[in-house]
């Protein structure tokens, strides 16, 4: 005979199965889902070198805006885009490339020849040739691209983040 | 804190006491585990929903990117696979369960005066339900998909009067489907379907509460409330039928096939295993015919399931008193039933690489030969020091390929040519799902006559599925035209065999004769 409201201990067990199913189906698709939107690419790699300009064209401590062609995975394309980095020829053999943007909000620094740094044009952040911050709300210096020189060819790399001011 | 939160909400929005008065509804005390389907339809739609959604967080709806975009979440991002996988077999699950939750409903009734319009209402979703697998099948953009959808649109065109129309509508020009169809299909997925049939299940859901669930013949006890006690049951089955689904999209993997090729008359198009009846149905019907097969005979099928409640007026719900009912319901699963196995037992099992070029069979015998397989496995699940080529997608351009297989391969590949190294470095990123396995499943002899092949060049002659040229006569059916022993002879020396001919003597050695002599052989259609 069955009894219209089930009896209490017999209701709690109901009540915490309904519970516990819900709870594993639930967490059996919420666990794989962070991993799937928050993974990312399980085939990172590190950038090719990409020849960026000549080192014997740049002028000695003249900061000078070197757009070059780089081949990049965006999610699953693979696109050939232009992109540019801040050089520095710092000795003969050396130079330093800054990513052109800026650690703040990622908006593209220029460089201000009269005032002989490089300028934010959004929150008025400024750098000076070393990278550091000179003023406004960057919180760190410009980022650097690893570099290596072939002969008189620059290469550039990965985009090291800078350390935190 | 909890308490006054609460009491905050249901003052605002009778939440609480309306989620109370949807649990505390009586329902017959004969209700029991034959009533779980509808609550396990209405989960499955809600994974489907999800899982969808997921996988819009990284798809490309256009022809160009749908597929590459598609290999990503296969192939780059966590839990992808799992993501397809739910998605596929849950639309499959969800076909069964509508299926079961009607033949139940059926079976005790449940149709009956006053609830003709939640039946009718249902044999509307499981039309949608259908229309969610047919738009969906189109997605992947891979071979499957495109040819299926071809002959679906096909059938549709072929409708008296409404032909062109349909056809239009559904973004077909010219016989052809292309990026306009695909938008359609891709927003009746995502836009229409989903819409309408949340409405539609929200209506059905509130008959099925204005009536109350269906009484059985004769009620001894007194009703019983909807929570905790039917809730229970509805939950284990659901939980029953999520385990069944999690452990299908974990084993089984859903192949991602070639892209989708209009020029490939050699793929066997099937639609999905619920749709094959039809297209079995269309075997039958030839000529002017055709459209019974394809439109009135469905449409008839659809009327009287749509009317089923007005047809069978009489108020009997036991059993044993509808014998007619029982009949015509045996009628329609053997006839379902039967078409089915008559289409799965004509549908011809084609392996991937019996469609490779020598040139595409020779990277195979490359990859064998310079050991590639020592650290590379090629089915999936096998772990082996090297990605497995069966779970990701190779990526890489020519040159890193050719230079990481003169760095790994070692002593074996000491022996390959660069002409080797790079014809094997254009096919790894040709592997798919479906073509994957031909690493290891293609028979030895045939992959070494294909090297033979590639070695003394006949593809500047000959020409073998699609690739090569056509001054000497095509290879493909070769061994339907000549035995073993002529070909044997006629390698040797042609023109005993074929006087005049500008096909120069062959001396082969043992073995490379007798792996070539396989090749050709093989080669039967």
């Amino acid at each position: 005979m069955k009894s219209s409201s089930p009896t209490e201990p017999r209701r709690g067990f109901l009540v915490a199965s309904i519970t516990g199913l819900m709870g594993i189906i639930s967490a059996a698709l919420a666990l794989p889902t962070a991993g799937y939107l928050l993974g990312g690419s399980k085939h990172k790699r590190p950038a090719d070198w990409v020849a960026a300009g000549d080192i014997a064209k740049l002028e000695p401590n003249v900061p000078e805006q070197i757009v070059f062609e780089r081949i990049r995975r965006d999610g699953w394309k693979t696109v050939k885009e232009k992109a540019s980095a801040w050089m520095i020829k710092t000795g003969e053999k050396e130079v330093v490339a800054y990513s052109p943007i800026c650690t703040h909000l990622g908006c593209a620094v220029s460089w201000d020849g009269a005032a002989k740094n490089f300028a934010c044009p959004c929150h008025t952040s400024s750098f000076g040739t070393d990278g550091k911050v000179l003023a406004g709300p960057a919180p760190r210096a410009l980022d650097r691209f690893d570099i290596k020189i072939d002969g008189t060819t620059i290469l550039l790399g990965e985009i090291r983040q800078s350390d935190k001011a | 804190m909890i308490k006054s939160a609460r009491a905050w909400m249901e003052e605002r929005t009778g939440l609480e006491s309306g989620i109370h008065h949807f649990l505390n509804e009586d329902i017959p005390a004969s209700s029991g585990w034959h009533q779980v389907f509808g609550s396990i339809a209405l989960f499955l739609f809600m994974v489907q929903a999800f899982t969808g959604i997921m996988l819009a967080m990284n798809y490309a709806s256009t022809t160009s990117e749908a597929h590459s975009s598609l290999r990503y979440i296969l192939t780059e991002l966590t839990a992808g696979r799992l993501m397809r996988g739910l998605h596929h077999w849950g639309a499959s699950m969800m076909i069964c369960v509508v299926v079961l939750h009607m033949l139940q409903v059926f079976l005790w009734g449940a149709y009956k005066k006053p609830r003709e319009a939640t039946w009718m209402l249902g044999v509307v979703l499981l039309l949608l339900t259908l229309g969610f697998g047919l738009t969906g099948y189109l997605l992947p953009w891979d071979n499957r998909a495109y040819w299926g959808t071809v002959v679906t649109t096909q059938i549709a065109a072929k409708a008296p009067v409404m032909g062109p129309y349909i056809l239009a509508l559904l973004g077909s020009q010219d016989g052809q489907i292309g990026a306009v169809t695909f938008a359609r299909f891709y927003g009746a997925h995502v836009l229409i379907l989903p819409a309408v049939t949340a409405l539609l299940l929200f209506l059905h859901v509130y008959l099925v509460r204005l009536h109350g669930v269906a009484p059985a013949p004769v009620e001894t006890a007194p009703p019983i409330k909807f929570y905790p006690r039917q809730v229970f049951k509805d939950t284990v089955a659901i939980f029953a039928t999520f385990a069944v689904l999690f452990a299908l999209a974990v084993a089984v993997r859903v192949p991602l096939g070639k892209l989708a090729d209009p020029t490939d008359v050699s793929f066997i198009p099937r639609p999905e295993w619920y749709f094959l009846f039809l297209f079995e149905v269309l075997k039958y019907f030839e000529g002017p015919l055709e459209i019974v097969g394809s439109m009135v005979l469905p449409g008839i099928a659809v009327l009287l399931l749509f009317l089923t409640p007005f047809i069978d007026r009489r108020k009997a719900i036991r059993l044993r008193q509808r014998t007619g009912a029982i009949g015509v319901l045996l009628l329609a699963v053997i006839g379902w039933g039967g078409l089915t196995a008559a289409a799965l037992s004509s549908t011809p099992h084609r392996d991937a690489w019996k469609g490779f070029s020598a040139e595409e069979m020779a990277a195979v015998g490359n990859f064998r030969r310079a050991d590639c397989w020592k650290c590379h496995a090629s089915s999936p699940g096998e772990s082996r020091p090297g990605p497995n080529l069966a779970d990701i997608a190779v990526l890489r351009d020519r040159d890193w390929l050719v230079k990481h297989f003169k760095d790994a391969s070692g002593e074996a590949g000491r022996s390959m040519r660069e002409i080797q190294w790079k014809q094997l470095a254009s096919f790894l990123p040709k592997l798919d799902d479906d073509n994957v396995s031909s690493l290891h499943a293609i028979p030895q002899n045939l992959v070494a006559g294909a090297l033979v092949y590639q070695q003394n060049n006949c593809g500047a002659c000959h020409f073998i599925n699609g690739v090569g040229m056509k001054t000497g006569p095509p290879l493909n059916g070769v061994a339907k035209r000549w035995d073993r022993k002529w070909m044997e002879e006629h390698f040797v020396d042609p023109e005993t065999k074929s006087p005049g001919t500008i096909m120069p003597a062959y001396k082969f050695s043992p073995s490379d004769m007798t792996s070539i002599l396989d090749y050709m052989m093989y080669l039967t259609d």
